[in-house]
């Protein structure tokens, strides 16, 4: 790996005297070419961010200053090579960009898509840190490199250690399985995924929409895991198609559980039940999932005139631009908090926005209004005012007294949260498991109480992110490695 | 996988399919159900387990011809596969000896309720069994019921077979002459919603397997939501089967007509 990542590698240190850090820095972030609102809502598949030219990825790669202590890859839970890439885009060598990224992630055109940058490597990148200035723009480069390779028809598959014959099963083919199964897989590990759904890949086929993530983009990440040499099963649910006891005796020595947080909340309020409410997790599948965006599709789905989705996730701004290109008239955002609150990504709240989303913001459903056929027809609304914070720091919402009143809608998607999903926990007896429904693990190792069962992502964290369930998956592996290796589970 | 081995028919309209499912033969209990994708285009559907069959490896789903997706999975024939096919789902029934169970099935929830009367009779329960249909065509498995059971009583809407009358009618007549344990009910959610009424006047017991709209069919959507002692369950995960007096079947079947006027005009398009 020396010639490609070293930082005192020729080439590498001819490319910091070439250019002065002065002129590195004076460099404007790049800026990423993006569909015109008015054209991309026309359909649920036209990505929006168009993603950057070899020149814009080149020039942007020149900004980033190579330094002796990356802090960046500090912000990264996988723990990107980051300057080791960022530099071979910086010489040209896309492809080479490529493979150091695939040493370190399974899926780097899904991360530099969907990770929430400003959060992790960008926050920590020296221009913010140091200089104030717009950080290195780490996602859009790392998203390059890897459409790039993709784009390439040169896919190169990462080295594979040779076979131990030792078997592995991962339980949900989400980021953080697929993300444990290519560390497995490198490591020599005969690897199988167990999906229940038809399709691989976990909330980034169900979940995430075309137009922030492609579909294709996924297979094609699944495409290196199976090149790989890990086997994929779909339609099979842990726990009742087959039982762990049954995996074990087939052979299966460690197990990965990342069977996610898929169980949609409701706010239980009145009226939550009629026709046209629904969670986000249904609308998403329904159009994302079974294609009920297209009129081939056998899976049908509301189409509202006016819209109100509940929350302030990614999911709740997913779910409200998906309402505007199934030709909602009025798509709006309902949620508790002041906009500065919202965790959703800074980006999706300002593509939504473009896209003629609106927002109602200290604002909280109570009561859902029907007509006589019990499909929804308004929701009775409360305005909030921000209290203390909590113990989060966060400012807790509370409702401001007689303040109620009615907005129309005709489809509601309610989109407040997850909470993991039962079937694994309850399939295996004494599994220790939270007041929350999470299986608890030890943090260092991801192992559970159970010898061998490790666990990791959503349900292990509870509704997180991408990036975080990734980051679980790769130490998973690692410790599952050392514990057949050491002292046989 | 997910071969078919054979396909009868019960009725023009109301297929018997045996499916090739090694897996969830094993694994299956009654109450069990599966979801069932058919072509790249199609949508999921939910389809309680009838019958297994573990030397052949197989399960036996009934069918009757609704809408589209019913209409493409019984347009299958024997050595056609069905695309996806995932199980078994949900909770199991709660077998176990409680002296005399009133067992009532509409339509094609005879189907489901074949396995169900099966364990409640090999617990040593005395089972007595209420099966209807529209018409005579629309009566199925009257003699693999009739093997289980200590009596059966067959009821059609219109006399065509059996006595006139609807199910509630039968059941009565049972329920008045002689102590019931327990009542199991599987049918239309209307039917199952008069079963319950008529049940709850005479203080009996009931369970009722409902059919509601699915998506995935493993907790993930809360597309099959139902109210339950006024608390909002899933179906898939939490049920089918809950106790039919706690069950609000108004808004049951109001939520079966969500998609209505979608599924009419996709099966308007598919027929053309």
């Amino acid at each position: 790996m020396s010639g490609v990542s070293d930082r005192n590698a020729a080439w590498r240190q001819q490319l910091r005297r070439d250019i002065p850090g002065k002129e590195r820095t004076s460099i404007e972030r790049v800026r990423m070419p993006e569909v015109d609102p008015v054209e991309r809502i026309k359909s649920q598949r036209i990505e929006v961010n168009k993603g950057l030219t070899p020149e814009m990825a080149v020039l942007e790669a020149k900004r980033c200053m190579d330094c002796i202590n990356p802090t960046c890859m500090e912000g990264c839970p996988v723990k990107i090579d980051i300057p080791g890439f960022v530099k071979n885009i910086e010489r040209g060598e896309f492809l080479q960009a490529a493979v150091i990224l695939k040493n370190t992630s399974a899926l780097p055109a899904v991360c530099g898509r969907v990770c929430p940058q400003e959060k992790q490597c960008e926050s920590k990148c020296f221009y913010i840190q140091k200089l104030d200035k717009q950080p290195v723009a780490i996602g859009y480069l790392e998203r390059f490199a890897a459409d790039y390779e993709r784009e390439s028809g040169r896919v190169s598959v990462p080295e594979v250690a040779p076979a131990n014959g030792i078997k592995m099963a991962v339980i949900g083919s989400g980021p953080s399985g697929l993300s444990c199964a290519g560390d497995l897989a490198k490591k020599g590990y005969d690897v199988t995924v167990f999906e229940a759904l038809h399709e691989i890949g976990g909330v980034l086929k169900y979940g995430i929409p075309e137009f922030r993530l492609p579909n294709r983009v996924v297979d094609a990440e699944i495409d290196s895991l199976k090149k790989m040499g890990v086997k994929f099963v779909t339609n099979f649910i842990v726990g009742m198609t087959d039982s762990m006891e049954d995996l074990k005796s087939e052979g299966f020595k460690g197990f990965y559980v990342a069977s996610g947080a898929g169980l949609p909340r409701f706010m239980n309020i009145p009226g939550e039940n009629y026709n046209g409410i629904l969670s986000s997790n249904e609308y998403l599948t329904r159009v994302n999932l079974m294609g009920a965006d297209s009129e081939e599709s056998d899976t049908p789905v509301y189409h509202g005139k006016r819209v109100v989705v509940v929350g302030g996730g990614n999911t709740a701004m997913d779910s409200v631009r998906t309402a505007k290109r199934l030709g909602a008239e009025r798509a709006t955002i309902v949620y508790r908090r002041s906009e500065e609150e919202m965790p959703a990504r800074i980006e999706e709240v300002k593509h939504a926005k473009e896209e003629g989303c609106e927002f109602m913001t200290l604002t909280n459903p109570v009561e859902y209004i029907a007509d006589e056929n019990r499909r929804v027809k308004q929701v009775k609304v409360q305005k909030m005012a921000l209290g203390e914070p909590d113990a989060s720091g966060r400012r807790s919402p509370v409702p401001v007294p007689g303040s109620e009143y009615l907005i129309d809608a005709d489809v509601v998607v309610v989109a407040v949260g997850v909470s993991p999903n039962p079937i694994i926990p309850r399939s295996v007896e004494g599994l220790n498991i939270s007041s929350k429904g999470t299986i608890i693990v030890d943090e260092k190792t991801m192992e559970s109480n159970i010898p061998g069962l490790f666990a990791g992502g959503d349900i292990v964290r509870g509704g997180a992110t991408v990036i975080l369930a990734m980051g679980d998956g790769r130490r998973a592996a690692e410790y599952m490695s050392e514990r057949l290796t050491t002292e046989r589970i | 996988m997910n071969k078919i081995l054979s396909k009868t028919y019960f009725s023009e309209r109301v297929v018997k399919l045996e499916v090739e499912a090694p897996l969830i033969a094993k694994a299956r209990k009654p109450g069990n159900f599966v979801i069932v994708r058919v072509g790249e285009k199609g949508e999921r559907m939910p389809l309680t387990i009838a019958d297994a069959d573990l030397k052949r490896g197989s399960i036996t789903l009934v069918v009757q011809v609704m809408g589209v997706s019913s209409r493409k999975l019984c347009a299958l024939e024997v050595g056609d596969y069905i695309t996806d096919l995932v199980g078994p789902l949900g909770k199991p029934t709660h077998i176990e000896k409680v002296g005399t169970v009133l067992a009532c099935g509409g339509g094609v929830g005879v189907a489901p309720l074949l396995p169900i009367v099966k364990g409640f009779k090999e617990a040593g329960n005395r089972v007595l069994s209420v099966i209807a249909g529209r018409t005579k065509d629309l009566v199925i498995l009257e003699d693999e019921i009739r093997a289980l059971s200590d009596e059966m009583i067959i009821m059609t809407d219109d006399g065509s077979y059996g006595k006139k009358g609807l199910i509630t009618e039968g059941m009565e007549e049972i329920i008045k002459r002689e102590k019931i344990d327990l009542a199991v009910t599987i049918g239309p959610a209307i039917m199952m919603k008069f079963c319950e009424k008529l049940t709850r006047e005479y203080d009996v017991p009931t369970i009722a397997s409902l059919n509601a709209i699915m998506v995935d069919g493993t907790g993930m959507c809360g597309a099959c939501r139902v109210t339950v002692g006024g608390k909002t369950r899933f179906t898939c995960v939490d049920g089918p089967e809950f106790d039919a007096h706690q069950i609000d079947f108004d808004e049951m079947l109001s939520r079966l007509n969500g998609y209505k006027d979608t599924e009419s005009e996709k099966l308007h398009e598919f027929e053309k």
